[in-house]
């Protein structure tokens, strides 16, 4: 036997495939925390169909899971997979034109039989008829290695064969020296009521570790060394998760109750499902009838005083949006978290797109404007949330949360924050009359303006002397009772919109990546875009080139100097997942010729092809 | 001092007034804007004078409506209320209601704010029996539209928008209720104050929610509606008065009205009686029945976790595996 040489690389993509119920998203997960504990800087991209599940062995239901972990800061799961563990003929097939040239495809052998090619479309078997020379083949009969490796636990062939994404995940555990401390006691606290399935993963994970380790094919093993990051404890974290522990630590911070109205939809379940999980820590879930009872009830619970919170994706809102526009009229904190995913209707559910962005601002009738904020990655969905309660309770109006389903699925290093790292907020309840009429009498008026925010009192039911009516209605400036007076509603109508724009007062100057300072092009994105624009950025910027980078976080109001900002460069390109909803606005709105980078293919940009498109841009501006 | 001294376990946290109330503490000061002789008016009237009866902190009585005639409502009374949008009060109410158990809730709705376009919050809130008291004015009409036939309108009714009359049938609001299995189902007559009164006083008192089905006369689209109802010379053979216990004969059979019977016999049968006729109208209480509510059940489940301080929050943050990096 070769002796084993362990080379050292500064990242690696691995993308794990098979069938939607091998466990392919469990087994990428599980690679992907022990990357993270060993220290690696890491970003995934969970891809897998809207059908639970799709027919065995076919194209459509193929499952991956990709991830990129790496000794430097790492902002997108990586263009092209380095390895490929495909699990079937249709997973190979869907998946190996993405593999690098000269990358690693390990097959699962067994399920390359005649049937299971013809299903996937297959002629002949890409495994021996040589259409893959351009990669390292590994056919490996994990199937078979995996029931002799369980045997002994009296599983039946079935449930023994289960065990399979485990041997896989071993395998490129020890390919690239990964500690699986982690997954071991994952595995036992999973299946700490099944003896039998608990012991039969376990085998077949060690016995995964040692093939690598004693089968001839692998020479080599990785070592891919962690990545500096800033001190501090970390986690890894999805989007989702992230989102709803935010809108709990903002909650917390308020002192407020958080009463979450959603109903369920792809791909936004996993915040009602995460926040359904913590009652002890005040938080209410109400899942509704639909998504109007949700928005509707979210509402209610603001009203009287608790933090609503509505979350659903694109088709969601279409349904909540007569309630978003009573939220704007009625001035109450509201939170509303739209998931994107493809669209219109139906649309790709479980794939991620940016196309609610007009939606999001324009999507009511009326003048109905309220603030929008956009998470840039999955950690950042935490304080994007932060940042949508503190707006929501400030201003007293409705905010909407942009994520997209890349963000929500995938996950990154997070880094845990620590007490006291939270602002304190004032929810700042009415306690008593605010106004004096002209007989000298106390009076409470609930439409009477915070001067510097033009918030509106937030009183609540249970306050004596504040009684009043609110509603959708048009209300008089102040005393907030019905008014049909044209100068009135011009007046109010304004006023909804300079409070909206007073949010500048919290949201800060355009974040500007621009090291250089002679940059001709700006890139300017939103959004989960972020990590590939950064990416390319800094591809270029090594080649040489100048290129400016901004960043939107708020996309409603829009940063004070942004126009500024834009006026600076003589290009400026917008890349976006929808056919330029942002270049629009900025376009209309500051009379820039910005030039937009357009994708719907339901999955995130890659970074090359950002590159690409930005040297197309520098060498027309002649830099 | 709360509630729970009186005799209505639907109030039971919300707190007592100090000072005894009277139906003017309940009239804002806003102009009332229905029709001459709209029957709104009397039941505003009948309910500005069977609030104070409750004994509450006019503070912690919430009104909250849709849209319709019915739905402005709560401009006129001196709570806290809400003026939504169409159909969603009963949805909006459910988030208040709980988050909120202090609060005495009371939805006003009319027959097509509830039973159209607010059809599926209805049915949801009876199901899962929020503890709101819903006030379902029924004019058989749309009015604030100007006009045209409702779910409750009958076959056959001549409108604007039926100029050779509607069709389909029309919903038949205390079996719908039935059906979708409440606790508390009622109907009254809006010219009847002591009849309103009194079943307002047992919706009241019902911990759970509570259909209440108002006849409301409305006078400009559809006057007259339920004159039969309200003229002495017809009322006393049409009227079926509900009292638990009595014997009510239908189709040939005598029925024990039994308002608390898990099986809802008589109330069925009773639900069932008036054929659009109008020949036989029970008013009264249909059902009254007891079943947990689901906001109570809400904040029991809240109240059973074990609260979760600072700490246990930081140790959910960091999640099962995290790392420090020095």
């Amino acid at each position: 036997m070769e002796a084993m040489t362990t080379k050292q690389i500064d990242s690696i993509v691995v993308r794990f495939a098979g069938d939607s119920g091998d466990g392919m998203q469990l087994t990428g997960d599980r690679f992907t925390q022990e990357s993270a504990v060993f220290g690696n800087d890491l970003a995934t991209l969970p891809n897998f169909p809207a059908e639970i599940r799709a027919p065995q062995g076919t194209l459509a239901g193929v499952s991956s899971f990709q991830v990129q972990v790496a000794e430097h800061a790492v902002l997108t799961p990586g263009d092209a997979p380095d390895v490929l563990v495909a699990m079937n003929p249709a997973a190979l097939r869907v998946n190996a034109g993405d593999v690098a040239r000269g990358g690693t495809i390990i097959v699962d052998t067994q399920e390359f039989t005649a049937r299971n090619l013809t299903k996937a479309g297959y002629r002949s078997n890409p495994v021996e008829d040589g259409s893959l020379a351009d990669y390292i083949v590994h056919p490996i009969d994990m199937t078979s290695l995996t029931v002799a490796a369980v045997k002994e636990f009296g599983l039946g062939r079935k449930d023994a064969a289960r065990a399979k994404n485990m041997f896989g995940l071993g395998l490129l555990s020890w390919m690239y020296g990964r500690p699986t401390e982690s997954t071991e006691a994952f595995i036992r606290s999973r299946f700490a009521n099944k003896p039998a399935i608990r012991e039969a993963n376990l085998a077949a994970f060690r016995a995964g570790w040692n093939y690598g380790e004693t089968a001839e094919a692998f020479a080599v093993s990785y070592d891919v060394r962690p990545a500096p990051m800033k001190p501090g404890r970390y986690r890894n974290i999805t989007g989702n998760t992230a989102l709803a522990y935010g809108l709990m630590a903002a909650a917390r911070s308020a002192g407020l109750e958080l009463f979450l109205g959603a109903y369920p939809i792809t791909p936004a379940s996993d915040i009602l499902h995460e926040l359904s999980k913590h009652a002890r820590f005040g938080v209410t879930t109400f899942q509704a009838e639909d998504e109007i009872a949700g928005a509707c009830a979210a509402i209610g619970a603001s009203y009287g005083g608790a933090l609503g919170v509505t979350s659903t994706s694109g088709p969601g809102v279409c349904l909540k949006s007569e309630a978003l526009g009573l939220a704007v009229s009625l001035e109450l904190p509201l939170v509303v978290v739209d998931v994107q995913r493809g669209g219109p209707s139906t649309g790709l559910p479980t794939k991620t797109e940016q196309s609610d962005l007009l939606q999001a601002l324009f999507g009511r009738n009326g003048e109905a404007p309220l603030p929008v904020i956009a998470p840039r990655s999955s950690a950042d969905c935490f304080a994007a949330a932060v940042e949508a309660v503190e707006i929501a309770i400030r201003y007293r109006t409705p905010v909407m949360l942009l994520s997209d389903g890349y963000l929500a699925n995938g996950s990154e290093p997070w880094q845990i924050p620590q007490p006291g790292d939270q602002p304190s907020i004032d929810p700042g309840f009415a306690t008593e009359p605010n106004h004096e009429t002209d007989d000298g009498a106390r009076a409470f008026w609930p439409y009477k303006r915070e001067p510097e925010t033009l918030a509106r009192p937030w009183a609540v039911p249970g306050t004596p002397g504040l009684e009043h009516r609110i509603g959708g209605i048009e209300k008089g400036d102040g005393h907030g009772n019905i008014s049909y007076e044209p100068d009135n509603h011009d007046l109010m109508v304004r006023t909804r919109q300079a409070k909206v724009d007073r949010v500048t007062q919290v949201i800060g100057d355009t974040w500007v990546d621009d090291p250089d300072g002679d940059a001709e092009l700006l890139v300017i994105g939103w959004g989960s875009t972020y990590g590939p624009v950064a990416e390319a950025c800094t591809r270029l910027r090594k080649q040489g080139q100048s290129v400016a980078h901004a960043h939107l976080r708020a996309l409603n109001p829009f940063p004070h100097d942004l126009g500024e900002v834009l006026r600076r460069y003589s290009r400026v390109v917008c890349p976006e997942m929808n056919l330029g909803q942002l270049s629009m606005l900025l376009r209309a709105r500051y009379l820039v010729d910005v030039v937009g980078h357009n994708q719907v293919r339901g999955l995130p940009f890659q970074v090359a092809e950002i590159e690409d498109a930005l040297l197309t841009h520098l060498q027309e501006v002649g830099r | 001092m709360t509630a729970e001294a009186l005799p209505f376990p639907g109030l039971r946290g919300v707190p007592v007034a100090e000072v005894p109330a009277t139906a003017k503490d309940y009239s804002s000061d806003q102009e009332v804007r229905w029709c001459p002789g709209c029957g709104d008016y009397v039941i505003l009237k009948t309910i500005q004078g069977f609030l104070p009866e409750l004994g509450l902190r006019r503070e912690n009585i919430v009104f909250i409506s849709g849209i319709g005639c019915s739905s402005r409502f709560p401009y006129y009374l001196d709570t806290y209320g809400m003026h939504s949008i169409h159909g969603r009060a009963p949805a909006i109410a459910t988030g208040l209601a709980t988050t909120r158990g202090d609060l005495s809730v009371w939805v006003v709705t009319g027959d097509g704010d509830a039973l159209s376009i607010g059809g599926n919050h209805l049915i949801h809130a009876m199901r899962r029996n929020v503890n709101l008291k819903i006030l379902l004015f029924n004019n058989r009409i749309y009015g604030l539209t100007k006009g045209q036939f409702s779910p409750t309108s009958e076959a056959g009714k001549v409108t604007k928008s039926s100029p050779d009359g509607s069709v389909g049938a029309p919903f038949n609001p205390v079996a719908l209720a039935l059906g979708a299995d409440a606790t508390f189902v009622a109907r009254a007559i809006d010219s009847d104050r002591a009849g309103l009164t009194e079943v307002l006083r047992a919706a009241a008192a019902h911990r759970g929610t509570a259909l209440v089905e108002i006849y409301q006369n409305c006078p400009i689209f559809n006057d007259g509606a339920f004159e039969v109802l309200k003229n002495p010379a017809e009322s006393a053979r049409r009227l079926v008065r509900l009292r638990d216990g009595a014997t009510y004969n239908i189709d040939g059979r005598a029925y024990v009205h039994d308002v608390r019977s898990a099986s809802a016999e008589s109330s069925w049968a009773l639900s069932r009686l008036d054929d659009g006729s109008m020949e036989r109208v029970p008013v009264g209480i249909f059902r009254c029945v007891e079943r947990p509510t689901f906001d109570d059940q809400v904040r029991e489940n809240r109240a059973r976790a074990e609260k979760g301080d600072d700490a246990a929050f930081l140790s959910l943050l960091a999640g099962p595996d995290p790392w420090t990096v020095a």
